[in-house]
Order: structure tokens, then sequence, then C-alpha cells
């Protein structure tokens, strides 16, 4: 039994190798370029809309409305790396349904490497919004005494983003190959079924955690420029813009 | 019991001690929050979008636990490292 999709190796130069992991990622990147392509060449601002047209820009708009709850700004800054982060993730673990599709996602060294996408990205939002200065004020927060631990949670919630987003859907696959030795009639399409399930609600989780680690890398400059009540007030008011 | 036949008992055991512990406090865990949430739905109705975004935040990461249990336990069966290095040293 294959614990990840890395053990498939296609070819091999030297130290570089060519495994499942990477051509499926390939494969994913090429579905969702080309779809988004296809689909945006003919694009209309008249009341009658291509149905393709209408499913993306539901996405979009869905995509936009989670972040700017989340995150309490204005949202399209966001839009590029979160909304990548969810179709992609989306996307692999949606495919899985698909016979000999190897989902990227259930290879460690993919969740590995978004997470460090998110670690990367959380200081780069900040430094822009804050500038340096104040972003790395943000470490030595309540006292320096807390420098260590600060540092310490930020490792270690990219490695729980990564972990979990491998332990989930790894599960998925192997579970459904345990149960086809032990019960082979009908359990596994309801756990295939409920893989569907998990895959979407991970792919939700790991967008909506990396919009939040931003959004903490943020709020220091937002908290040290605006008295407190008016960030208490400030959540009534964008809800009720969007409605 | 030769060493890889102990490293292979100790291994099963404790894989199966590992999932079957580990899952217990996330269970319960889990179980609270959503029927901490449920009462807040019931009783706000109104705020369900924003309770269930954070009950699902909230679950995944009370869920991750459980998930390294799997995961050392998946590691432990199926790409045992001790295994790996006992069996090398048979073969070699």
């Amino acid at each position: 039994m294959q614990l990840s999709p890395d053990n498939i190796i296609y070819q091999q130069w030297g130290i570089a190798s060519l495994n499942a992991t990477i051509i499926f990622t390939w494969i994913v990147m090429a579905i969702v370029t080309a779809g988004a392509r296809l689909i945006t060449k003919r694009l209309s601002t008249g009341p009658d809309i291509p149905s393709w047209q209408n499913l993306l820009e539901s996405i979009v708009v869905l995509i936009l409305g989670q972040i700017r709850d989340v995150t309490r700004q204005e949202p399209r800054r966001f839009l590029p790396f979160l909304g990548t982060l969810f179709i992609f993730i989306a996307m692999s673990n949606l495919l899985s349904i698909v016979p000999g599709f190897q989902p990227p996602t259930g290879s460690l060294s993919t969740t590995t490497a978004l997470a460090l996408s998110v670690l990367v990205a959380v200081p780069i939002y900040g430094i822009i919004d804050a500038g340096l200065k104040d972003y790395l004020k943000n470490y030595i927060m309540p006292t320096p005494m807390m420098l260590p631990f600060n540092i310490t949670g930020e490792i270690s919630r990219t490695l729980a983003l990564a972990v979990r987003l491998f332990g989930n859907v790894m599960s998925g696959g192997m579970i459904g190959g345990i149960l086809l030795a032990i019960a082979p009639l009908i359990f596994p399409i309801i756990m295939q079924l409920l893989g569907l399930l998990t895959g979407l609600v991970q792919a939700y989780i790991f967008a909506i955690l990396a919009a939040v680690y931003i959004a903490a890398g943020l709020k220091v400059h937002e908290k040290s420029v605006q008295p407190i009540t008016v960030r208490l007030v400030e959540p009534s008011t964008n809800t009720a813009e969007k409605e | 019991m030769d060493s890889l036949t102990f490293v292979a008992v100790a291994s099963i055991i404790s894989a199966g001690l590992c999932i079957g512990i580990g899952a217990i406090g996330p269970a319960l865990g889990e179980g609270r929050a959503l029927a901490q949430a449920l009462a807040s739905i019931a009783q706000q109705p109104d705020e369900t979008n924003t309770i269930t975004r954070t009950l699902f935040v909230g679950m995944a990461m009370v869920e991750s636990t459980a998930i390294y249990c799997f995961v050392v336990s998946m590691i432990l069966i199926f790409a045992n490292p001790f295994w790996n290095y006992f069996l090398g040293k048979v073969g070699g």
C-alpha cells in the first residue's frame, strides 16, 4: 500500500525524479487554467450570461465574501493568493473520485509547500500593510519575553496546516482501500462520498486559516492606530454593507 | 523473540493504541463544540453563518490532534523506519 503518491516514480534523472505528485499537480493546474481560459474567452456583461461564466462569478463572489467576513477588510488584494489556494486544493480533492487519479494534496510534500507559501505570505502582507518595523513589533507584542513562543507558534501552525491537509486526504484514500478489503460492496462508495465532503471542507479550512493568519498579521497595525471601540463597531457595519 | 519480531509486535500494538487513545480526546471535544454550536444557533439563528464558520475552523484545529495520531500510526504500520533499519541489518 502506498502512503503517498511520491513513491510512484515514472522517470528518474540523477537526483531529480518525476513522480506521481508532480504529474497530477500539473494535471490539476492544466485543468484549472484551461477551464478558466476557455470560460473567460467569451465574457458578456449583459443580462444573458453563459452558465459557465455564472459559475465562475459565483465562486469568486463566494470567496470574496468569505475573505471579507474573516479579515474584515477589503478582500480583493487577498483574492489571488487565498482564492488560488482554495481552488487548487478543492479541485485536487474533488478529482480524487476519478479512478486512477492520485490527489496531489495526499502527499506531504505538496501540503508542506502550500503551508510554506502561507508562512511566507503572512509577513509579506503584514509588511506591505504595516511596514517592517510595525510588523516585527508583532513578535514582542505583550512583552519581549513572548518572542520564542510567538516564533514557535508560527512554525507549529505551519506544520499543523500541512499535516492536517495531508492526513485528511491520505486517510480518505486509505480508508477506501481498507474497506475495499473488508466490505467491498457499498461501504467504499459511502466513504468516497464522505471523502468528497471532507475534501471540500479541508480546502475551505485551509483557505480560511490562511486568511485568519494573514489577518492576524495585519491586526496589530490596526489596533495601534484605531481605538478599540471603533474596531468593535466595524463588523456590524461590514455585514450591513454586504446585505 | 528476535529483534525483528519484537519491532513488528511493538509497532502494531502501539499503532492501535495511538489511534485508539488519540481519537478519544478530539471526539469528546468536537462533540462538545458541536453541541454548543447547535445550542447557539437555536438561540440566535441570525448568526448561523458566523457560528458555522467558526465551528468549522475550530473543529479543524481540534481535529488536528487526531490527525497527528492517525499519521503516526500510519507511519508505524506502512513506513516504519525501525522496521526498515532492522530489515536492512538482517538482510545485509
